[in-house]
């Protein structure tokens, strides 16, 4: 077992009289090394820590589950390793950002802020995705985007640089997905919401029946610029820049908002 | 010893995940079970302590031409029966326990042996089988007639170590970490609709084949009915015994590599099928028409351990995760990727193995030897003695 330690970078300097609660809490840092503690364990010392400091930065972290969860708007997390699966669930205005690979469902049900991963991801990255954005540098697992959603003015986004698995998007209801690289097949298959931008056009029979493939309009180009500056941002010197919006990007929807309406009526 | 009451599959229904590993040296050199143990252990939340074990290739090389079995007793009569059943049809060169360590955590394990045996020479000829064949009906005949034995492995060379309990705690129970072995996998159970007993652990094995598996079999009925035709009696009432089988049946019996006994197992779908140029589909539509009870379907990843190496499969739609990485000669595979970087921080070629894909890992001399051997299958008249030839009738179930 490794030897966990935990190094307040920063203390936290309050004097006298706890300061009024409309005031922002005093910018900190504090690390914690994870090592090969439960996720139990890991995460109440990570909750400790982004209680008395805005900024967090994990160290070694081995496949701790549920890792920022529901953290929210004016705390970071900085992880180092591999987080475990769930990283970012609930996630609900926070930053976090990974100096390495993430595992499964990152961002799983997260509400806002975002999650920023310098390497790749596994399985069902962005889970019923419903606020915020996620980025990942590199390819990712099967079903990235599952089940995204959007309602009114919140719109996920999740943009992948390299390749992903197959499913896509599956059942995405809502919010954008830019792949970068090449996807697996069963692109968008139940999608019903929402669009997915890629680089290359998909063969005409490796689009799911019910999904309309187009080339992106000049309508697509303000949404799509602002996730791309984001990624390139992010990931800048650490790989190929995602080509601008007016590009040559593909844009696949849904044809129509129920496309499943009559599969089980009468 | 009295014969204590073990519940067994199928008394009780618990609801589930699981988690996989393996570790293989593709050159042949032997590493000791420290690794194995540190990365099953870290994903420890996907087990709930009612089951773990590991399987060990290349563990007995001085007893490497003899099969080993691992039987696990009940009771003391148990284990007169069963060893006066294998004195009669094998010729054993040793047999001692297996060294165990008390452990904490480990509660009532059975009394667990080994035997370095070889066939009695007069009564297999006699038999008209084949070595396998015949040991592999000694091995049914143990686990489903010898009430409270069960045979844990029974190939040459290698060996499982299984029980209930978690897995790094099994692995300490047994001291594998003072085994040497080019492959290695294991297993931590979260048993999903059955209790654990010792016997249901995983790994699954018959002959040098050993299963670890993650999922649930829904089509293990259709898969049982199958394999029970040719003489595989599910008794452990476990879906994953089916996969042992099925391997043994396609691969040692009719003579298909791994990869294409997997490819049957995870065919494509019709509507790939039917996306493919002519021949490919005519030979995928046979595949599918011939071995259509042996499609294996519902959410699964396994790791197959055999003396040619490790192969791993998901199944075609990808609901469990498996990953990949190597360094070297050495090749790692976990259900989570942390797994595989706790022990091996610097893997290199980090992947996901995907939906339906054979991953087969090869032992270098294996390849080699591959690369030589014709393209097709030696017809089975050619090799009449190394192969049962025709179907048997089932056997009589006897006392």
């Amino acid at each position: 077992m490794i030897e966990t330690i935990e190094i307040e970078v920063t203390a936290v300097a309050v004097t006298g009289a706890e300061p009024p609660a409309a005031e922002p809490p005093t910018a900190t840092r504090a690390e914690v090394a994870l090592g090969l503690s439960h996720f139990k364990e890991a995460n109440e010392r990570v909750r400790a820590a982004l209680a008395r400091a805005d900024e967090v930065a994990v160290t070694d972290a081995h496949a701790q589950r549920y890792l920022g969860c529901a953290l929210p708007a004016g705390k970071r997390l900085a992880i180092g390793g591999t987080p475990g699966n769930d990283l970012g669930c609930y996630l609900d205005g926070g930053a976090i950002e990974v100096f390495g690979d993430g595992q499964d469902q990152v961002g799983n049900t997260m509400n806002a802020g975002s999650i920023t991963i310098h390497g790749r991801c596994g399985d069902a990255a962005g889970y019923a995705l419903r606020g915020g954005t996620i980025l990942v540098r590199d390819e990712c697992g099967w079903r990235a985007g599952i089940h995204m959603k959007e309602y009114e003015r919140k719109r996920p986004a999740l943009v992948i640089g390299g390749d992903a698995g197959a499913f896509l998007g599956e059942y995405m209801a809502g919010g954008v997905i830019v792949l970068g690289g090449e996807p697996g097949p069963y692109v968008g298959s139940g999608m019903h919401g929402g669009v997915i931008y890629l680089r290359r056009p998909l063969a005409a029979d490796a689009v799911t029946s019910g999904l309309v493939q187009a080339p992106a309009t000049e309508e697509d180009v303000p949404g799509l610029a602002e996730l791309i500056g984001a990624y390139n941002e992010a990931f800048a010197g650490e790989g190929p820049p995602l080509p601008a919006p007016d590009g040559g990007w593909w844009c696949l929807r849904p044809a129509s908002a129920r496309p499943y309406g009559s599969l089980y009526a009468h | 010893m009295a014969a204590r009451h073990i519940p067994r599959e199928g008394e009780t229904r618990i609801p589930s995940g699981c988690a996989i590993a393996g570790i293989m040296d593709r050159s042949g050199a032997r590493h000791d079970g420290t690794d194995i143990l540190k990365s099953i252990a870290l994903m420890h939340d996907r087990s709930n302590g009612l089951g773990g074990g590991f399987a060990a290739y290349g563990i007995y090389p001085d007893y490497a031409d003899l099969y080993a079995f691992h039987i696990m007793y009940e009771s003391r009569e148990a284990r007169a029966a069963t060893e006066a059943y294998l004195e009669h049809y094998y010729l054993c060169e040793k047999q001692e326990r297996v060294p165990t360590e008390d452990h904490p955590a480990i509660k009532n394990p059975p009394d667990i042996w080994r035997y370095f045996m070889a066939p009695h020479p007069m009564r297999l000829a006699a038999s008209g089988l084949d070595e396998a064949e015949y040991t592999m009906r000694h091995v049914f005949h143990i686990n489903g007639a010898v009430d409270g034995a069960f045979v844990a492995s029974s190939g040459k060379n290698m060996g499982v170590f299984k029980g209930v309990g978690y897995p790094e705690d099994i692995g300490e129970f047994y001291r594998i970490a003072d085994y040497d072995a080019w492959a290695w996998t294991a297993h931590g159970r979260f048993p999903t609709n059955t209790p654990g007993w010792w016997g249901g652990a995983h790994p699954f094995t018959l002959l040098n084949w050993s299963i670890v598996h993650n999922g649930e079999i829904s089509s293990y009925d259709a898969n049982r009915r199958y394999v029970e035709q040719f003489g595989y009696d599910c008794e452990l009432q476990t879906d994953t015994e089916v996969i042992t089988y099925l391997f043994d049946l396609l691969a040692r019996r009719h003579g298909l590599s791994q990869e294409m006994a997997a490819h049957i197992m995870a065919a494509p779908s019709w509507r790939a099928i039917d996306a493919m140029a002519p021949e490919n589909a005519a030979f995928e539509t046979a595949l599918r028409t011939v071995y259509a009870s042996a499609l294996v379907n519902g959410p699964f990843s396994i790791i197959l351990g055999s003396e040619e190496g490790l192969l791993a499969l998901n199944d075609r739609l990808k609901l469990r995760a498996l990953m990949a990485a190597e360094k070297g000669p050495v090749v790692y595979l976990a259900s989570e990727q942390a797994a595989i970087q706790v022990v091996c921080p610097d893997a290199e070629n980090v992947r996901s193995i995907e939906g339906g894909v054979p991953f087969v890992v090869q032992l270098d001399a294996v390849a080699r030897r591959k690369q030589e051997e014709a393209a097709e299958n030696r017809a089975v008249r050619d090799w009449p003695l190394e192969h049962e030839v025709g179907v048997q009738p089932r056997r009589r179930r006897e006392a």
